[in-house]
Formats: C-alpha cells, structure tokens, sequence
C-alpha cells in the first residue's frame, strides 16, 4: 500500500528499478541511477521530517507496519501463549502468555493486540479491535503475571475497544474497568509500548503502565480523529484538523509527560524497516525491564498510583486558572 | 469513545417522541418565563405552563414534572435529573456539603471552542463542571456523594470530573465512609484529548485503593451513561443500579449501527438490557431511589 505523501518516494524507487533494468549489464546509467538514490534519500528524509499528525496516523496504520506478531517471532526465543477468558471463549485481537525476550534473557508475561498480517489474519483478529472477553483475558494474564512474579509486557496496538451488538452484550465497558483496576494494583513492573494505534479505553486498557514507550510515529488518542472530525466538525473528511487538534503524536505525549520515551523509528517510517523498528523495542524493554527488576513491590504501586492520580492537573482554584 | 457515546444517546433520545423534545421546550419556556413579569397572585407564568410528555404523549404540568423529579406522572418516564436536584433527591435534607467547589477546567489543548463551550455550560448550569461532590446523609448516615450532571457538556469526564471523583474517593477512604457515584454521561471529554482519557487511569487507581477497605461503593447509572465514564468508575462498585430505561453502554446505539450495519434489537442499552445480560444489580424508580439506597448502606456499614 502507498501512502498519498509517499508517493514522491515511490515514483523515484520506480524510476530506479526502470533504469537498472535498461541498463542491464552495462554501466552506462550509472551517474543517474546514483543521483536518483541521492534524490530518494533526500525525498524520505523530507518527507518523513514533516509528517502532519494526521500522516502519522496513516503512518501508525500501515498494513506493512510490524505488528505483534514480528515482535513476538523477532524478540522472544520462546512464546508460551495460552487463551481465553474462562468466561465466554478465546479473542484473537489480543494475545498473550509467558515469553522469554532475546535481549537480557528477562521472562515476562507478553501481551498485545493481534491485527493480522493477511486479510485472513487481519479479519481473524478484527483488526486489532478487542471484544470483552480479550479484555477479560488481558485481565487473567495481569494476574498471572502479579501472582508468579513475572513483569508485564505490553505492546499496543489498536483502533479502539471492538464497537458492536455482541461486545455491549458481553459488558466491554465493565471489561474494560476491570483491567483498569488490575493494573492499578498488580506488584509486578508494566512496561507498555504504544507500536502503532493507541486508540481509546481499548487501549488504554493496556497502557496505565510503569513505564510507556511510543514509537515516533505510533500515536495515542481519546478518539479517532475521524469520529472527532465527525462529531466537532460534522465531516469526517476533516480528520487531519481532527489529528492536529488532538494533539495525538508520540511527541506531544513526550512532552506533556503521559509517555516516557519516544522510540526514533527508521527513515521512512517502521513499515520501510520493519527489522530495525523492532530491534529498537526490544532494546528499550531489555533496559526498561533491567532498570526495574529489583523494585519492591510496594514502591511500584505506589508509583504508578501517584503517576495516575497525578496526570491531567488541569483543574485550577478560582483565582489560581492561568 | 467519548463523544461517541454522547451523540448517539442524545440523538435517539430526541426521535423517541418526535418534535420539540421536552428539555428544548422546557428550557424555552422557562427563557421566555423569566422575562415575562410577575403575575399578581404571586406565581411565576411558569406554574402555569404545561407540556406533553415525549413518551407518552400526555399533558403534564411542569411544577408536577418538578415535583416528581422530571419523572412522568402518566408512563412513568424518567427524565434527565439536575445534579443539584438529584442531591436533594438523595440525601436528607440540608446535610449535603459541597466539596472541592470552583475548581474549572482549563483548554489543555487549545481545542478549538472548547473556552466558550465550558463557559456557556456554566452559564447554563450555575455549576462549574460537570460534577457536584461533597458529604451527606441519606437516612442519618454520612455518605460521601459525586453526582455527574449531562447538562454541562453531556456530562463528559475531562480533567476536572475526573479530579472531583478521584477525590471524593479519598475522601470516602480517609473518612470511613459509604461512596455513593451517580453518573450520567457521554463519556470521555474529547476537548481535552489525552487527558481526558487519562482521567479513567486516574479514577480506577484511586478506587483500587478504596475497595481494599471494608467501605462500599455504590453506584448509580442514569441516563445515559456511555464511553469512558462506564469503562471506569461507574461499573467498578460493589452495587451498581440503574433507573428504569436509562440508557448504559460503552459505545452508543448510533454509531454501532454506522459502524457494523447491524439493526440493533429493541430496548438495546436500555438498565432492563444490561440487567438481563448480568451488568446490574437492581433496577430503581427515581421516587423510590433514596429508601432503597438506604435499605442497602444498612446492610454494609
């Protein structure tokens, strides 16, 4: 798939593929295909240094983007999953169980929202959009994970809580909650890493964490832009406002102190290379997880819990508004 | 999710009865019944002014509508309450405290006209957000109590909601005492973007605490109470009830249908809904709302 932006990057890497191949053997076409390389790099590095909220959105979006599924094949050397919520069944838009991660060695309770990789895996795992009863394992997995000791590791990605007939039948509002307050209290370290789409309760469900990373082009929001659009402007076709306004990017999360750390992503985005993106998770986990090893158990509650109450100290005394 | 859950309500609320709904109509006369003079007699043009019920179609006379707490005198239908009238429903009379009072939202983000909406809600409610918190007494005993009102912004949860609870939470916990939530709610404030959602971690941290004590949390949903609000605080209590055909869900009716085509079944959302599908405990009418609060506490302090 091609981004609308991209498209200046794809039609230099087209030309480049169309002059090799008439250039054949000979060396004829050298100089150009060497200043056209020159001019693709510069277009990527352009490009990908102004991206809009709304392009970082199509970005956090793309099909080829590393999904849960690369993280787990790149960073665990093995995968223990298990399923279900004991309840109801098994939801595939989210997946967990016990993993032991390649850099550091750390065993830890790996959870993630699945979107697919093909149309059939995509539509499997509904896109990455969770019923209650993949919030209801992710609760069972927290648990797991407080009970034996095990840190929790959670890599988000999702366009928001699944929203249908059967998923309000089944309680997504009180699945959700209940997440909520499992991770206000488990003793073990959360680390979560935002991969792509961080998109309402669904997905905040998964990141009241310890610790949360934000890959440079993956972005976290109360809606999407497009519901905003439609909702504050009445058109969904003014979602790129929408994006702007909702001040949604790693970067804005960064500086307002909701996220830890944002993971530089390489040129031209993760989905250009998908290896090196999640090579460089894997490296912030390794150190995240090292650094909070041996906290006591006490303490990381206590934080978190200052950490949440904390957050969003926009109410102001009369006299005191700024 | 927020304002999702706001608009679709609000939406089929109005197509219930067709025409004016009665809260534009109600709202109009009392405009056009401040500016008129007073009677001789002493009373207010609007005693005078009857409506028909959205529901049912039969006339009511405002001060009956008044006097029953916007409860139909014919069908039985509840109408969205006032925080301030809610309180005096509740709590025994002149016992309620108000804490945390002017505290105001801020434009985090500079979010369009999100200033001249918060200021036109005050104007409107004479509250300063969303929520009225504080301590009473329901039948002698002492209650910390926050209450949501869906006439400021769709009673939406941004900084200022979240704070409120949160702290009436503590307040509960450090005092010992029964937390009793009524909400009613679009959901998350979407104005104030991350924030906002942020407010569902800050609320559900503050209960994590409160629920490992031996204190309960009751809650009351009303309609409607959708998004953000019941994917945290409302649906985390000991007891959850509900009024009769108040509408309670994640996301609303509306954009469900948009999003998956699916003609969604009569009564969908409604507390009979979500009690038969094991989401509640009770459903209660308004009138009877304060006995059975009552009842209940005596059980569990």
């Amino acid at each position: 798939m091609i981004l609308e932006f991209e498209r200046p990057i794809k039609d230099f890497e087209e030309r480049i593929v169309e002059l090799r191949r008439l250039a054949g053997p000979s060396q004829e076409l050298r100089g150009e295909i060497s200043r056209l390389e020159d001019a693709l790099e510069a277009a990527r590095k352009r490009i990908y240094a102004n991206l809009s909220p709304y392009q970082r959105v199509q970005v956090a979006r793309h099909p080829a983007r590393p999904n849960f599924r690369a993280y787990h094949d790149a960073l665990t050397d093995d995968f223990y999953e298990l399923s279900g919520d004991r309840l109801f069944g098994d939801d595939p838009a989210v997946r967990g169980g016990f993993a032991r991660l390649r850099h550091g060695g750390h065993n830890v309770v790996l959870i993630g929202h699945d979107k697919g990789t093909d149309v059939k895996s995509r539509v499997k795992g509904n896109f990455g959009m969770a019923h209650p009863e993949g919030y209801r394992k992710v609760k069972r997995l927290y648990e797991l994970a407080g009970r034996f000791g095990l840190p929790a590791v959670v890599l988000v990605d999702t366009p928001g809580a699944f929203a249908g007939r059967e998923a309000e039948e089944r309680g997504q509002a009180w699945a959700i909650s209940a997440d909520l307050m499992a991770l206000a209290t488990i003793p073990v370290p959360v680390i979560s890493v935002i991969i792509g789409e961080g998109c309402s309760g669904g997905a905040l469900a998964m990141c009241a964490a310890d610790y949360v990373g934000m890959l440079e082009n993956s972005y976290l929001s109360v809606i999407a832009p497009e519901a905003c659009a439609s909702i504050i402007f009445r058109d969904p076709g003014r979602a790129a406002e929408a994006a702007e306004a909702l001040k949604l990017t790693a970067r804005d999360m960064k500086e307002r102190g909701i996220v830890d750390e944002v993971l530089p992503e390489p040129l031209g985005g993760a989905h250009n290379e998908p290896e090196a993106a999640v090579e460089t998770v894997g490296e912030s986990l390794n150190r995240m997880l090292s650094g909070l090893a041996d906290t006591d158990p006490e303490a990381l509650r206590e934080a978190r819990y200052e950490r949440y109450r904390r957050i969003g100290a926009h109410a102001s005394e009369k006299g005191l508004a700024g | 999710m927020a304002a999702r859950g706001a608009r679709g309500p609000l939406r089929s609320f109005a197509g219930r009865g067709g025409g004016v709904g009665i809260r534009n109509w109600l709202s109009k006369r009392r405009e056009y019944s401040r500016s008129a003079p007073e009677t001789e007699s002493g009373v207010g043009p609007i005693d005078s002014v009857f409506t028909k019920c959205e529901r049912c179609g039969q006339p009511i006379y405002e001060k009956d509508l008044r006097a029953r707490f916007n409860v139909c005198p014919h069908c039985e239908f509840h109408y969205p309450l006032p925080a301030p009238e809610r309180v005096r429903l509740l709590t025994d009379r002149g016992s309620f405290r108000e804490r945390d009072g002017g505290m105001f939202a801020e434009d985090p983000l500079g979010f369009d006209d999100y200033g001249q909406k918060l200021e036109r809600a005050r104007r409107k409610t004479g509250l300063d957000d969303a929520v009225l918190s504080g301590t009473c007494a329901i039948g002698g005993r002492r209650v910390a109590l926050a209450v949501l009102d869906f006439r400021f912004i769709g009673g939406s949860m941004g900084s200022v909601v979240g704070e409120k609870v949160a702290r009436t939470v503590e307040l509960a916990d450090a005092e010992g005492l029964p937390l009793v939530v009524v909400s009613a709610s679009g959901g998350a404030r979407m104005f104030e973007g991350v924030y906002s959602l942020m407010q569902m971690a800050k609320t559900s941290v503050a209960l994590s605490r409160f629920v490992e004590g031996s204190w309960p949390y009751v809650s009351i949903l009303t309609d409607p109470t959708f998004g953000g609000v019941t994917a945290s605080f409302a649906t985390a209590a000991d007891v959850v009830i509900a009024e009769p055909g108040a509408r309670i869900g994640f996301t609303g009716a509306r954009v469900i249908e948009q999003t998956t085509k699916e003609r969604l079944p009569e009564g969908f959302q409604t507390a009979e809904f979500q009690r038969n599908h094991g989401m509640i405990d009770r459903i209660v009418h308004r009138l009877t709302l304060r006995g059975d609060l009552e009842r209940l506490l005596g059980f569990l302090s």
